[in-house]
């Protein structure tokens, strides 16, 4: 099984990664107000019958 | 809301993928009729290599998955990144090349599959040329969105998004390593790694195309759209970002379990299992967390045809997802593996979670792409969702029976130690699960339809317009 060798360093490789990634995000405060970010995209009326004029 | 307008949104590409998305998804389910009424009526195959079975089946697959599933993701997540970045797509006409781009590796794979090109790796089947395309559009789609994210005018980066990101690198990385091949000729390649290395490769592949490409690219879906849908944010949005980094963090080591009883090792067939198991905790977190967004609306359930077309899907992930855990459990998987049972989960899977949150999105985003308050016609989504939700518990009833039928009949000793049943027996016994799967099948093409001509009527004579980029607003900034 000569392939875990490549496969098994390459997910060590990607954990780390994703750990990297996610100190980042906390870190950057991206979990800061969690609850409010939910809304958010919801106060961004997308229809088409509400966009101003051009 | 300011309505200072700087610029507008990236719509036309938007608008590319998702009417691309039905026109692939007639093609891909209509080829899917086809090899489901050859299983029934072999004569269907006219003895004509480029109609057989064995080229129309990598066909079929690629149609569904890369063609309209594939669409359904450049779309929504072109959308969804925009909107809640609240800034145009990065990268000017890199994103016009990835629609042409990804248009023309359907289109190569359509030409060479019937022509009997082929890797012969399951979902990676198309040769080398097609594959160094495919990695070309890829890593213009991650410019594109990774830097749609960083040029975001929000701090914080929505849920969605997260999830379309771990699905496009992590599909950039899956298709990298399981086709690297030796070419030896202008369409044949020999793959890098060989016997059982190679099949450990392949499935290293094929399940996390499953994880990322079918489920953490479509949770993405489910993350915007249905909150959008609903008018109410996602019930738990703590949950959702728990569920993210728990499906991540253990996604990547289930592959073996599609290979129980060979030649692998047998505790590499055990990790695959055992992470397999795990991820029924990450898959139900979200299920549930999609579903409860609901709560308090139930009622809306009743009057709004495309909210159903969401909820039901969850409902089809959640079941698939316990399903998958339990068929990779190893005696579990002695009955169920080289079944029809297998055919039923993953339709149950790509027909009820992908198919249907996809066309919701799509009911969702057509009429605003194209302008128009809604879709033409509220009546035909309700008529196409049942007629949908019926030809897939038709098809997936069908197959489990046939599967279980099947695996007992295989299994099937007598005192002596002789087999019970030759296995044509077993084909004969699979004849009256295969008819009813071309009739579950057929309902969900026949929905597919109703959906294009429902789609083509919206846009009629629309005069599309991109909506503008309004500035945030800097209380949440």
């Amino acid at each position: 099984m000569d392939i875990l060798y490549m496969l098994v360093p390459l997910s060590v490789v990607l954990v780390l990664a994703i750990v990297g990634v996610l100190a980042w995000s906390v870190w950057n405060g991206q979990f800061d107000d969690v609850e409010q970010e939910g809304e958010r995209i919801l106060e961004d009326d997308d229809s088409p019958e509400r966009r101003p004029p051009q | 809301m300011s309505t200072s307008v700087s610029t507008t949104y990236n719509y036309t590409v938007v608008r590319q993928f998702a009417v691309m998305t039905v026109v692939w998804g007639i093609v891909g389910m209509l080829v899917g009729v086809i090899i489901a009424a050859q299983l029934a009526f072999p004569a269907l195959n006219f003895d004509l290599p480029w109609l057989s079975y064995g080229r129309l089946r990598p066909l079929h697959t690629n149609a569904v998955i890369f063609a309209f599933g594939g669409c359904a993701l450049f779309a929504t997540s072109y959308y969804a990144v925009q909107r809640t970045c609240q800034t145009r797509l990065f990268g000017g006409p890199l994103a016009a090349f990835t629609f042409w781009g990804w248009q023309l590796v359907i289109v190569a794979a359509a030409v060479s599959l019937p022509l009997g090109y082929t890797t012969s790796k399951e979902y990676a089947e198309l040769e080398w040329p097609i594959d160094i395309l495919i990695t070309l559009v890829w890593v213009s789609y991650a410019i594109v969105f990774f830097g749609t994210l960083a040029t975001r005018k929000v701090k914080h980066i929505y849920v969605a998004n997260w999830f379309y990101g771990a699905f496009i690198l992590t599909v950039a990385l899956l298709h990298v390593v399981n086709s690297a091949a030796i070419p030896a000729g202008p369409m044949k390649s020999y793959s890098a790694f060989a016997g059982v290395q190679d099949a450990m490769v392949q499935w290293w592949y094929g399940h996390n195309a499953v994880g990322f490409f079918l489920t953490a690219g479509f949770l993405g879906m489910m993350y915007y759209y249905v909150p959008k849908q609903i008018g109410r944010p996602v019930y738990s949005y703590r949950l959702s970002i728990v569920h993210f980094w728990a499906l991540i963090f253990t996604y990547m080591w289930a592959g073996p379990h599609h290979l129980h009883y060979t030649a692998l090792p047998d505790w590499a067939q055990s990790i695959g299992m055992a992470f397999s198991l795990i991820l029924l905790a990450p898959s139900w977190g979200g299920m549930i967390n999609g579903i409860m967004t609901l709560s308090g609306a139930w009622h809306k359930l009743r009057d709004d045809p495309i909210l159903r077309f969401m909820i039901v899907s969850l409902s089809f992930y959640g079941m698939s997802t316990f399903e998958g855990p339990m068929m990779s459990i190893k005696t579990v998987n002695a009955l169920s593996h080289y079944t029809d049972w297998t055919i039923g989960h993953v339709h149950s899977g790509a027909l009820g979670w992908v198919g249907l949150i996809s066309m919701g999105s799509l009911y969702y985003l057509i009429p605003r792409l194209f302008g128009k308050e809604k879709m033409y016609s509220i009546r035909a989504i309700e008529v196409h969702f049942w007629v949908a939700t019926i030809g897939i518990v038709l098809y997936a009833v069908s197959m489990w029976i046939s599967g279980v039928t099947q695996g007992l009949m295989w299994r099937a000793v007598e005192p002596d130690g002789t087999l019970t049943y030759s296995f044509v027996e077993s084909v004969k016994a699979s004849y009256p699960y295969y008819y009813v799967r071309l009739i579950g099948g057929l309902l969900y093409f026949t929905g597919m339809l109703i959906m294009a001509w429902n789609v083509a009527k919206t846009i009629a004579g629309a005069q599309p317009v991109d909506a503008p980029v309004l500035a945030a607003e800097p209380a949440h900034a």
